[in-house]
């Protein structure tokens, strides 16, 4: 199925590389990828700002073994991607001080969890193509139906992340005088990693559980170096997620170069851009800019 | 009314008494100084005040109310976190987080919400400093940030957990003289917790100086003594007066002063007390 819309593509490209939205597989891409990059934008907006990077990635990876054991019996790897990261989610939230300081234990989980997913694929006869498209992602393999799902999902996040956005952001920024005021933290740590979990399944749909980071905190970290505001670092991040899951699409489609590294360069790239220092920014700092939200 | 209540008040972290049957009464609209060794409890204290940590015996009031989480009439300024220096967040939107912070829904502050942030800000003078990001302000300027966002619901009772600590004196004085200003304008009570004595001086009624599960709370004159200070530290302690500074003294070492530099990662910490 992937070889042949790898070889399908390919063809395209070569002969009609104007009409890359009359296919289907484009139309599709195109679609996930947009519902992907809003949800992956905002939610990581606030994982930025947690300082809880490294939890997309830690569950992107025990995302693998679920999704590798989906596939081993037989459910659509999706599934088992979303349930591994929502259990482990909200296994992290619960646990959250107590993983603090614990990294040497949860690069070992993560490593068993890449292992166990290797162990499935193992099991499994369609073995590097599944591999390579789970720790990679194969946005040009999203079908219908998946797209259907991906919106689902999408809208279940980031209305619940719109519910809960404000006492999250106060238990985030003033964990003391949130907790003093009535606002429970572990609640809201749960909530926010189990959003986590969903937004890193269906980021994982486009880029792979290897390469969440890119869509999830790259355009995040450069929206917060752009503007200090909460709204439009919302609005950045989820448009620069756009962006580069859309520019990386269309790359891919005209280079025959995978989605995944177009992304992954466009989200360094950008990062890069954004981080430079400005000499009028260091000098009058943000004060022309400034508008209360 | 009384600001604060505590009737035979003891507070256990862990195994670990912290506070063992201690009874005070801090009036409204008194400003005072918390101060005692490291570990002394000042901060549990004023987690007790907030409903963080229940009393697992006695009773404790606030404001004619049992101490309870979610008390708006209670302003807290938490220690200062490390964390804040990093965030790529306006001092405006930071303190905004706290107005209606606790409520569902979205972080977009309504016309009330703006201009509630908008006055906390002008009460600290941080209108200007709030533009910039939270990454580009001192250490100082993020001290009052917080004491804006503690003013956020006009409380009537006002916490503060070392709010003097690791900024140079001359920010310390700027700090002490803002808060007193404002319990004065807003006439409300203050409990501030500090390391040392001398930048709070000026601006204190009276002292609540804790030590060995035990609390002294009265003028700087009846606690800052040999007698007190000797039963709160539990060994012999000197207080000497120089030229309206007052030193504590412990077989020559200024023991306040040794207090402090520990928290700016002193390998010697909580020698002192040995």
């Amino acid at each position: 199925m992937t070889t042949a819309l790898r070889t399908l593509t390919r063809t395209i490209t070569k002969e009609d590389s104007g009409k890359m939205l009359e296919y289907d597989f484009m139309q599709n891409a195109f679609a996930a990828a947009t519902i992907v990059s809003i949800v992956s934008g905002l939610v990581g907006y606030f994982l930025v700002l947690r300082g809880q990077t490294f939890a997309g990635h830690a569950l992107a990876h025990v995302g693998f073994t679920g999704a590798t054991g989906a596939v081993l019996v037989g459910i659509a790897p999706l599934w088992g991607l979303v349930a591994a990261t929502a259990a482990a989610g909200i296994s992290m939230g619960f646990l959250s001080e107590r993983l603090a300081q614990r990294d040497v234990a949860i690069g070992i989980i993560l490593a068993l969890s890449l292992g166990l997913g290797l162990l499935f694929l193992h099991f499994f006869t369609a073995y590097a193509t599944q591999a390579t498209a789970l720790l990679f992602g194969n946005v040009l393999a999203v079908d219908g139906e998946t797209v259907w799902i991906l919106l689902v999902l999408g809208i279940v996040s980031v209305a619940t992340l719109a519910v809960i956005s404000r006492p999250l952001l106060f238990a985030s920024l003033q964990p003391e005088l949130a907790a003093a005021k009535g606002v429970s933290l572990r609640l809201y740590s749960v909530l926010f990693l189990a959003i986590v979990a969903l937004a890193t399944a269906e980021c994982a749909q486009i880029v792979g559980v290897l390469l969440v980071f890119a869509l999830m905190v790259g355009p995040a970290a450069a929206a917060q170096r752009l503007t200090t505001g909460i709204g439009k670092g919302l609005l950045f991040s989820a448009g620069l997620a756009l962006f580069e899951a859309w520019a990386g699409i269309t790359l891919a489609f005209y280079t025959d170069w995978p989605s995944s590294f177009w992304i992954t360069a466009l989200s360094a790239g950008i990062y890069l851009l954004a981080t430079l220092p400005r000499s009028g920014r260091t000098q009058r700092p943000a004060r022309a800019r400034y508008r209360p939200a | 009314m009384n600001a604060i209540e505590f009737r035979d008040v003891t507070l256990i972290l862990g195994d670990r008494v912290v506070l063992a049957e201690v009874s005070l009464e801090i009036a409204s609209r008194e400003f005072v100084g918390v101060l005692g060794p490291n570990g002394a409890g000042k901060t549990t204290l004023m987690r007790a005040i907030l409903g963080l940590v229940p009393a697992s015996r006695g009773s404790i009031r606030v404001l004619g109310h049992p101490a309870a989480r979610g008390n708006p009439a209670v302003g807290y300024v938490p220690q200062l976190r490390s964390d804040v220096g990093t965030m790529r967040l306006s001092g405006w939107d930071f303190v905004a987080r706290v107005v209606d912070g606790h409520r569902l829904g979205m972080p977009f502050p309504g016309k009330a919400a703006r201009a509630e942030v908008d006055r906390v800000l002008d009460l600290v003078g941080a209108g200007e400093l709030a533009r910039r990001s939270l990454s580009e302000t001192s250490g100082g300027e993020r001290q009052r940030l917080l004491l804006a966002q503690a003013l956020i619901g006009r409380p009537r009772l006002l916490l503060l957990d070392e709010p003097l600590l690791s900024l140079d004196p001359h920010f310390q004085r700027d700090m002490v003289e803002l808060v007193k200003a404002l319990q004065a304008e807003l006439g409300i009570a203050v409990l501030f917790s500090v390391h040392e004595l001398n930048p709070l001086l000026g601006a204190l009624d009276r002292v609540l100086y804790l030590g060995r599960t035990q609390a002294a709370l009265g003028t700087v004159a009846d606690v800052i003594t040999g007698p007190v200070l000797s039963r709160l530290y539990g060994s012999e302690i000197d207080v000497v007066r120089l030229k309206g500074r007052i030193f504590v003294m412990s077989g020559g070492h200024d023991l306040e002063r040794d207090a402090h530099r520990h928290d700016d990662g002193s390998p010697h910490a909580h020698a002192h007390h040995h």
